[in-house]
C-alpha cells in the first residue's frame, strides 16, 4: 500500500473511533478547564497575580490533561486484540505507529489548543502572548504524545497505569515545558518568541523520527508472555 | 574474539570470577575511603571562604559524579541485554538503578546540607541542582517500571527501553535546564563563587573518589550475584554452589 | 593535622552540624544498604534451600 493512502487509512479509523466517542475524547478539556478553575481559586482572584502565573499554571494543566489522555492510547485495541494485527500486518510498523501517533497527536492537540485562549483570558494572560500560547501547544503537545506514548506503551499490560505512566514520563516532560513557557512569557513580556517556538518544533521533529522506534519495542515486549 | 564476550554474559562465569575478586575490591574500596575521608576531614587545609564546611565537598562531588556514570552503566547494560539478549546484563541494569538512585539521594542531600553554610538556604533551584533531582526521578522510573511486572525477563525489556530513552533525553533535559537557569537568575541571593581547589585539598578528593568507583563496583557485583541465584536457582551449578 | 583539639574538630568552625549531618547521614545510608542487601542474599540462600529440601522430600 502507498505510504499516502496508508496514513489515510489509518487517520480514518482513528477519527472514526475519536468521532463515535466524543465525549470520552472531550473529558481533557473539561479536565483542562477544571483544574485552572481550581487553580484560580486556589491562588485568589488577584489578577496581577493570575497574569504573572498563567503561561507556567495553563501549561502545565494541559501537559497533565495530555497525560491523562495518552494513559489509554493502545489499551483498548491491547486488550481486544486488534493492536496485535497491526504489529502483525504486512504494512511497515514504522510507518503504521507513526501515522498513529501522529493522528493521535492532533486529536488531542486540536481541542485543547482551541480552548485555550479562553483560559487565557480567565487567568488575564496579555492579549498578545495568546497566539504564541496557541502555537506552542499546537507544537508542544504532539510531542508530549509521542513521549507518553512510549510510557502507554510500557504500561498497556497494566488495568490501571495512571500513576505509574506519570512517574515514568513525567521527567520526560521537562524540556518541552520549559522552551513552551519560556515562548508564552517572552511573548507576555513583548519580546521575540520564534526562537523557543523553532526549538519546540526541533523536539517535535526528533521525537516524530525516533519515539515510533521505541514505542514499538515497548509494545512489542507485552505480547510475548 | 568475542569468546570473552559471550563468557562475560554467562551468569555462571560471572559468579565465580566475581567470587574470586569480591573480597580484595571490597577490603581496597573501604581502604581508600577511610583514608580518603581520614586525610579529607583532619589533614586537608580548610577553605579560605567556606572554611570547614568545604569538607562536604568530598562527599558530594563523589557521589554525584558515580551517580551519573551510574544512569550510563544502566543504560549500556539495558542495550546490551536488548540487543544480545544477555540475561547478566538485564541483571546489571536492574541493580545498577538501585544503587544509583540510592547515590543521587546522597549528592542531593549533600548539597542541601552543603548549601546552607555556603548560600545560606537548603534548597537552591539551581541548574545543577534541578538536574539531579530529574536524575533521582528518571531512576525512580526505572525502578517502578521493574517492580511493576511479575515477569522478569519482560520487566527487563521494558526497562531497557525506558532507560535508553532517558539516556537520549539526559542531554536535551540537561541543556534546557541549564538554559531555564539562565533565564532565571534570580537576583536576591548572592552565590559566594566556588573556589578554584588547592593541591592539598585535591588529592583527599581524588582517593575518596577511587574508593567510591571500587565501592560501587563491590556493590553492583555483589548485587547481582543475588539476583543470578534468585534467577537461577533451577540450574544445577546453583545448587552445587548453595549445598557445598 | 588541622584541628589543636578534639573540641576543635567536633566544632569544625562552626559548621560541625553541616558537616557531621552529611557524612552522618552518608555512613548511615550506605551502612544500611549493604545491611538490606547482606539480608537479602541470606533470605534467598535459605529460600533456595528450602526448595531443594521440599523437592527431595517429594
Amino acid at each position: 500500500m502507498p505510504l499516502h493512502l496508508l496514513f489515510f487509512c489509518v487517520w480514518r479509523r482513528e477519527w472514526r473511533l475519536t468521532w463515535r466517542n466524543i465525549s470520552s475524547s472531550l473529558n481533557s478539556v473539561w479536565f483542562f478547564i477544571m483544574v485552572c478553575t481550581l487553580f484560580v481559586i486556589g491562588i485568589g482572584p488577584d489578577r496581577q497575580a493570575l497574569a504573572e502565573i498563567a503561561p507556567g499554571v495553563i501549561w502545565v494543566i494541559a501537559l497533565l490533561a495530555t497525560m491523562l489522555a495518552v494513559d489509554g492510547l493502545f489499551r483498548h485495541d491491547f486488550t481486544d486484540g486488534s493492536l496485535a494485527q497491526w504489529l502483525l500486518s504486512s504494512q511497515p510498523w514504522y510507518f503504521l505507529l507513526l501515522f498513529r501517533l501522529l493522528t493521535q497527536a492532533v486529536f488531542i492537540a486540536l481541542p485543547l489548543a482551541l480552548v485555550a485562549p479562553f483560559l487565557g483570558l480567565l487567568m488575564d494572560l496579555p492579549g498578545m502572548a495568546v497566539l504564541p500560547l496557541v502555537a506552542s501547544l499546537l507544537l508542544g503537545i504532539p510531542v508530549l504524545v509521542l513521549l507518553g506514548a512510549i510510557g502507554a506503551a510500557l504500561t498497556v499490560g497494566f488495568e490501571r497505569g495512571g500513576l505509574l505512566l506519570a512517574v515514568l514520563i513525567l521527567p520526560l516532560y521537562i524540556p518541552v515545558l520549559i522552551f513552551a513557557i519560556a515562548a508564552v512569557q517572552a511573548a507576555a513580556l513583548g519580546t521575540a518568541y520564534s526562537a523557543h517556538l523553532a526549538l519546540l518544533a526541533t523536539l517535535l521533529l526528533l521525537a516524530l523520527a525516533l519515539c515510533p522506534l521505541a514505542v514499538n519495542a515497548a509494545l512489542r515486549l507485552n505480547f510475548y508472555y | 574474539m568475542w569468546a570473552w564476550f559471550h563468557k562475560l554474559g554467562s551468569p555462571r562465569w560471572f559468579y565465580r570470577i566475581s567470587d574470586l575478586c569480591l573480597p580484595w575490591l571490597t577490603v581496597a574500596g573501604l581502604l581508600f575511603l577511610v583514608v580518603g575521608v581520614v586525610w579529607g576531614l583532619l589533614f586537608a587545609p580548610p577553605d579560605y571562604k567556606q572554611g570547614n564546611s568545604f569538607r562536604i565537598f568530598y562527599l558530594h562531588v563523589p557521589t554525584a559524579v558515580i551517580a551519573l556514570v551510574g544512569y550510563y552503566v544502566m543504560a549500556i547494560a539495558g542495550a546490551v541485554s536488548l540487543i544480545w539478549k544477555m540475561k547478566l546484563a538485564d541483571i546489571v541494569m536492574k541493580e545498577a538503578a538501585v544503587i544509583g538512585a540510592l547515590l543521587t539521594f546522597l549528592a542531593l542531600f549533600t548539597g542541601a546540607v552543603w548549601g546552607k553554610p555556603t548560600w545560606g538556604t537548603w534548597w537552591v533551584w539551581d541548574a545543577r541542582v534541578t538536574s539531579m533531582l530529574i536524575l533521582l526521578f528518571l531512576y525512580i522510573g526505572v525502578i517502578a517500571l521493574n517492580n511493576a511486572f511479575t515477569h522478569p525477563e519482560q520487566s527487563g525489556k521494558a526497562c531497557a527501553v525506558l532507560s535508553l530513552v532517558g539516556t537520549v533525553n539526559i542531554p536535551i533535559i540537561y541543556k534546557s535546564v541549564d538554559w531555564w537557569y539562565s533565564l532565571h537568575q534570580p537576583a536576591t541571593i548572592k552565590f559566594t563563587e566556588r573556589s578554584t581547589i588547592h593541591p592539598d585539598m585535591f588529592w583527599p578528593f581524588v582517593v575518596i573518589t577511587v574508593g567510591f568507583y571500587v565501592l560501587y563496583a563491590v556493590a553492583l557485583m555483589f548485587n547481582t550475584q543475588t539476583a543470578i541465584l534468585e534467577r537461577e536457582y533451577r540450574t544445577q551449578w546453583v545448587r552445587d554452589k548453595v549445598q557445598q | 593535622m588541622q584541628f589543636d583539639s578534639w573540641q576543635a574538630f567536633v566544632a569544625m568552625g562552626g559548621h560541625g552540624l553541616y558537616v557531621w549531618l552529611a557524612y552522618g547521614v552518608a555512613v548511615l545510608s550506605l551502612v544500611a544498604g549493604a545491611m538490606v542487601q547482606i539480608r537479602r542474599r541470606k533470605s534467598v540462600l535459605r529460600n533456595i534451600r528450602q526448595h531443594y529440601n521440599n523437592e527431595s522430600e517429594v
